[in-house]
């Protein structure tokens, strides 16, 4: 009978803490989008014409969403998950055809006064999935190529879909759910590869303007950064002493040459020394591997090669795939481009707005740079500027706290589901608010490129709102239920 | 319930990157918000427009509250170079007159940082000064078309009178080395260039105000900072009333056209000076406005240099206007008293030295010695106090006591009068001598000359009109001044302090009656006016240049003096022909306000003469 009654009221087992959390984020964006959309001659927070007047409906809407989501039993998430993603990648694909074009994105549908982004709501659409996907009886990873492929797909199609509405920022955010297929069993080497690679393209890019040994310094850097990978991978992943000695003294050896070749006025061409080197070293792994037969080394040849493949398609990919106002976004983060009135405007003028912040902030509704509108989009991906100049670096950091706390209990609350399907929704709740707080406020504080994805909570815009309440009540309601769940088992 | 607890681990992993990236975002952030101030002033530059508000500057009256100098607007062109956005070149020229040349000439000027050591493209530069009224409307209904410039309203000065140029002086725009020295001004603006413009600019200037707008991104001004609560209202500087006497001055500017000189007129009892003169003057409305730079070299590069205040700067023999000094240093040392005679034989002869004088009775003693101007009295007298070992010990040690008489008579240092570049003349010491004769190598004889203020001596016309207004007032003067009055402020104390000589009071009497004789019947016979007791001393100053300079000073009336005056005409000869004339002149006109009939044909002489002509100085 006790568990009739925890499934009928799930307010008794309901994790107030985040829901705490999340009143206290919501209410503060509200009030930030009210300071950045005010005007001189602007009247109340309540009023519906302005930004904040429509931010706090959707905030009432918000929370009568989270409420019903309580209200539906939690058995029912995991029983529809596939039919919820089945229905959103419908929406998705309808999207792409019906929506108008704003600002070169097609992806809100527009309903009469109101217009909603599909996007948003796909978040919690895929995380049901992958939920579903996981929880399937002695479901695991690593089992069969086949899980990975499943898996992947559920990531991959809503991406595909959203990019082929435009909306690159939002697409990318679902790459955050590689950080579930870490925690339920992904090699960690694949991170570390993600990264390495990231590493390869910044330094490709960011050193593409000056010249080393007749090849780029970023070029030659890299493939400084390779060889040492090379090594390094041989000693410590690999331990193969012998190996690590021979590739060792090689490289030294030859790196001491042209060093000296180079005194005297010979200078190789770096292509043809790198090539020569990194390749008989490469030939020399081969040979180990033949009489090892080490999966370990084979990896260490394929980091080594892909890295090199990798170093070589950078240029074409930076030049090529990415448009013109993604390279210059790019090249203003890393410090090559100013250009302080077109792509680097904002980023600069955010800068400003909060770096003017100072210590303690200029005070609730005192900004000049946003009130002025200089900072672009202030409502909405740059609400933190708002934050930033009127509160100070007690606001910024108050604020982050809070994404922090916030995301650190629902990482707690994946741990102690009872179910995979849980723990995975979880996790992909939590990789969610990581990925939109690391890139927000990253390219806020010009520490990112400028990648248009809202800060969860604050940033104006009703899709957003209600699609991070669903992303989280839905936990909520997960959570709610395990003690039950537990007992019924 | 299957469960990894090696899998487990990875939230560690996870939950750590993001607290990873967290302390990067705060070490970034306090870099940002706390470690670097520049943020707070790039978004006050951003959002406020500080926008002068330019006061209007003091006027300039003079003793009798006729205006001379007031404020007439002036439009200047001002650009913030950071919000022009796609200028119609051509238009913009067409519609300011200038070509394109000009205007790029111009911008490049603005953009260098040597002319224009404040430029910025934030702030708001000066592109045109003064432009025309017509330029100004035809600017003014177009000015929408050309974001980015805006009209600042200026003052320029404008003269009542073309009179007292040197008095005056006049505004121009600050240079690189006004703006280090004082953080008031800022590229643009004007401040005070010579006369009380300058030596008054504190007063003069007023306080600038400014206006705080609101701009948004777009450049629009979104309207005042805080409803203009944090504005500050332009002071308006404040009014002159100075000492001079316009009649006065145009009257002695008229009789010193055509010569070379000074004429300076004090009040003896409050030492306001009624009339500055230096010929040749200017007009001061050559130095307003565009042309300025043009004219002002070329009053520069003028052979008889008009900027050269003559009457402050001038250094002259005083020739025999130096007696009445020397007879009071010979009565107050008690080396002669009014019965004293000295010999004069048509000269002071000593050990083969002769000092030629004119005919007139021997023995004399001091009254008549002034009332003649006879050289020798005062040859025997300064060679009596020079020598006087059984007093002084030695020459050197007398020469000192001399000349400590007179420089507490106004010599020698400047007297401090309230503009600027005043010289100091020139009063030798001791130590002069002995670096030129030697130590103990020289006597009165030696030296003989200052004792009728030629030689090494040397006075500024205001220092010799100074002494004239000295025994005026039987004792005392005060520092000479030119303003009277500055609106709302207490005259600073320095300027209305009496200052006593080393001189005993009763000793002026005498000289001041010796000074008398002279008007009624002595050198300055031509000063005797008919109902004015005038008392004066020539001065016929031999000099290096061409013939004798022509000096007189003289004060009026006798017993209660109203105006002490010292003329100085270079190279014009005697005194009495055109010194006392111009002074008597000057005395009867300020005192009576008119010149009487009998002396209508001296006063058309003076304003007709010309002594350039006859002064045999060599032309360069």
């Amino acid at each position: 009978m006790e568990s009739r009654n925890i499934k009928e009221s799930p307010f008794r087992n309901i994790d107030w803490f985040t829901v705490v959390i999340y009143l206290l984020l919501v209410i503060a964006g509200a009030i930030s989008i009210y300071a950045a959309s005010y005007d001189f001659d602007n009247s109340s927070i309540f009023d519906f014409n302005e930004f904040s007047g429509k931010q706090i409906r959707w905030v009432f809407v918000s929370l009568a969403v989270g409420f019903i989501l309580l209200l539906i039993d939690a058995r029912m998430y995991e029983t529809y998950a596939y039919p919820i993603y089945v229905a959103m990648v419908f929406i998705l694909v309808v999207t792409i055809f019906i929506a108008p074009d704003i600002k070169g994105s097609r992806s809100w549908i527009v309903l009469g006064p109101i217009s909603i982004q599909p996007a948003e709501f796909a978040k919690f659409a895929t995380s049901l999935a992958l939920a579903k996907l996981f929880s399937g009886y002695n479901f695991s990873l690593n089992a069969r190529g086949g899980n990975y492929v499943r898996a992947l797909a559920i990531i991959f199609i809503p991406i595909m879909l959203i990019l082929a509405q435009r909306e690159t920022g939002s697409a990318l955010a679902y790459l955050a759910l590689f950080f579930v297929l870490y925690r339920e069993g992904m090699s960690g080497l694949i991170l570390l590869a993600a990264a390495f690679a990231v590493v390869i393209f910044v330094v490709t890019v960011k050193f593409s303007e000056t010249v080393t040994m007749g090849i780029t310094t970023g070029e030659f850097s890299v493939f400084v950064l390779i060889m040492i990978t090379m090594v390094s991978m041989l000693m410590v992943y690999c331990r193969n002493i012998m190996a690590t000695r021979n590739v060792l003294v090689w490289f030294v050896g030859t790196g001491v040459i042209a060093t000296i070749l180079y005194w005297c006025g010979v200078a190789i061409p770096g292509y043809w020394y790198f090539g020569v080197v990194i390749g008989v070293a490469s030939i020399y792994c081969i040979i180990e591997l033949i009489k090892t037969h080490s999966k370990k080394i084979l990896i260490t040849f394929s980091t080594v090669a892909l890295s090199v493949i990798f170093l070589f398609s950078v240029n074409y990919v930076f030049n090529n795939v990415l448009e013109n106002h993604q390279q210059m976004r790019i090249k203003v983060t890393l410090g090559l481009e100013q250009d302080l009135r077109k792509a680097g405007y904002n980023v600069n003028q955010s800068k400003i707005a909060i770096g003017s912040g100072g210590f303690a902030g200029k005070g609730f509704l005192k900004g000049t740079q946003t009130k002025l509108k200089y900072v672009p989009e202030q409502h909405t991906d740059f609400i933190f500027c708002t934050i930033g100049e009127e509160e100070g670096f007690i606001g910024t950091t108050t604020v982050m706290l809070l994404f922090i706390l916030l995301t650190l209990r629902v990482i707690s609350l994946a741990e102690r589901q009872p179910s995979a399907f849980g723990r995975v929704y979880a996790y992909c709740v939590a990789s969610i608010f990581i990925f939109h707080f690391c890139i927000n406020i990253g390219m806020v504080i010009g520490l990112c490129p400028v990648i248009g994805i809202p800060l969860p909570f604050f940033s104006y815009g009703g899709s957003s709102l209600l699609g991070f309440t669903l992303l989280l009540f839905i936990l909520l309601r997960i959570d709610a239920a395990r003690r039950g769940q537990s007992r019924n088992f | 319930m299957r469960k990894d607890y090696n899998l487990e681990k990875r939230k560690y992993v996870i939950g750590g990157f993001l607290i990873l990236i967290a302390i990067i975002y705060v070490v970034r952030l306090y870099e940002l918000q706390i470690a670097d101030n520049r943020y707070k002033e790039y978004a006050d530059i951003n959002a406020f427009l500080n926008k002068t508000q330019y006061p209007s500057r003091g006027l300039i009256y003079d003793r009798n509250g006729k205006l001379i100098v007031y404020n007439q607007p002036a439009y200047d062109v001002m650009m913030i170079p950071r919000d022009v956005k796609e200028l119609d070149t051509l238009d913009f020229c067409h519609t300011l007159n200038l070509t394109p040349d000009q205007l790029r000439k111009r911008l490049s000027d603005m953009k260098d940082k040597r002319m224009n050591p404040g430029y910025s493209s934030y702030t708001p530069q000066r592109l045109i000064s003064h432009l025309s009224a017509e330029d100004y409307g035809r600017l003014q209904e177009k000015l929408y078309r050309y974001p980015g410039f805006f009209i600042q309203k200026r003052i320029l000065r404008q003269y009542a009178h073309k009179t007292a140029a040197n008095v005056l002086g006049n505004i121009r725009e600050v240079s690189s080395n006004d703006i280090s020295r004082d953080p008031y001004y800022q590229s643009g603006d004007y401040c005070g260039d010579l006369g009380v413009e300058k030596s008054y600019e504190q007063y003069l200037r007023g306080e600038k105000g400014v206006e705080i707008l609101i701009r948004d991104a777009h450049g629009r001004i979104k309207g005042r900072y805080d409803n203009g609560s944090k504005d500050v209202a332009p002071v308006s500087g404040r009014n002159l009333k100075l000492s001079l006497d316009l009649d006065l001055q145009q009257y002695a500017e008229s009789l010193m056209v055509n010569k070379i000189g000074a004429v300076v007129a004090i009040e003896p009892s409050t030492g306001e000076i009624l009339a500055l003169v230096s010929s040749p003057t200017y007009d001061p409305t050559l130095l307003v406005g565009r042309q300025r730079g043009a004219n002002y070299a070329a009053l520069v590069n003028d052979h008889e240099k008009p900027l050269f205040d003559r009457a402050l700067m001038g250094a002259y023999p005083p020739g025999s206007t130096f007696k009445p000094g020397q007879g009071l240093i010979l009565l107050q040392e008690n080396i002669v008293n009014l019965s004293t005679a000295y010999p004069c034989h048509h000269g002071f002869i000593s050990g083969g030295l002769r000092v030629g004088c004119h005919s007139h009775g021997s023995p004399i003693n001091l009254k008549p010695a002034l009332q003649t101007s006879c050289n020798a009295y005062f040859c025997w007298g300064f060679k009596a106090l020079v020598d006087k070992r059984s007093k002084y010990g030695n020459p050197a040690k007398a020469f000192e006591v001399w000349k400590n008489h007179l420089v507490s008579l106004g010599y020698g240092y400047r007297l401090g009068v309230d503009l600027p570049s005043e010289g100091r003349g020139f009063i030798p010491n001791a130590k002069f001598y002995n670096k030129i004769y030697g130590e103990g190598r020289w006597s009165a004889n030696t030296i003989i000359s200052v004792s009728i203020g030629q030689g090494e001596i040397l006075a500024t016309p205001l220092q010799i009109a100074n002494l004239c207004a000295t025994i005026a007032n039987r004792g005392w003067f005060i520092t000479p001044h030119v303003v009277k009055e500055i609106e709302d402020t207490v005259m600073p104390s320095e300027l209305l302090e009496k200052r006593i000589p080393t001189i005993e009071a009763h000793h002026f009497n005498d000289v001041a009656e010796g000074m008398r004789m002279a008007v009624t019947g002595g050198t300055c016979r031509l000063a005797n006016l008919p109902d004015i007791e005038v008392c004066g001393k020539t001065g016929t100053a031999q000099n290096p240049h061409g013939r004798d300079h022509s000096a007189f000073i003289g004060f009026a009336p006798y017993h209660d003096p109203k105006i002490a005056v010292c003329v100085y005409v270079e190279n014009a000869g005697f005194g009495a022909t055109f010194g006392v004339p111009i002074g008597s002149l000057v005395i009867e006109k300020y005192l009576t306000g008119s010149i009487s009939p009998q002396r209508k044909y001296l006063e058309q002489r003076m304003l007709e003469s010309n002594t350039k002509i006859y002064s045999g100085v060599k032309k360069h």
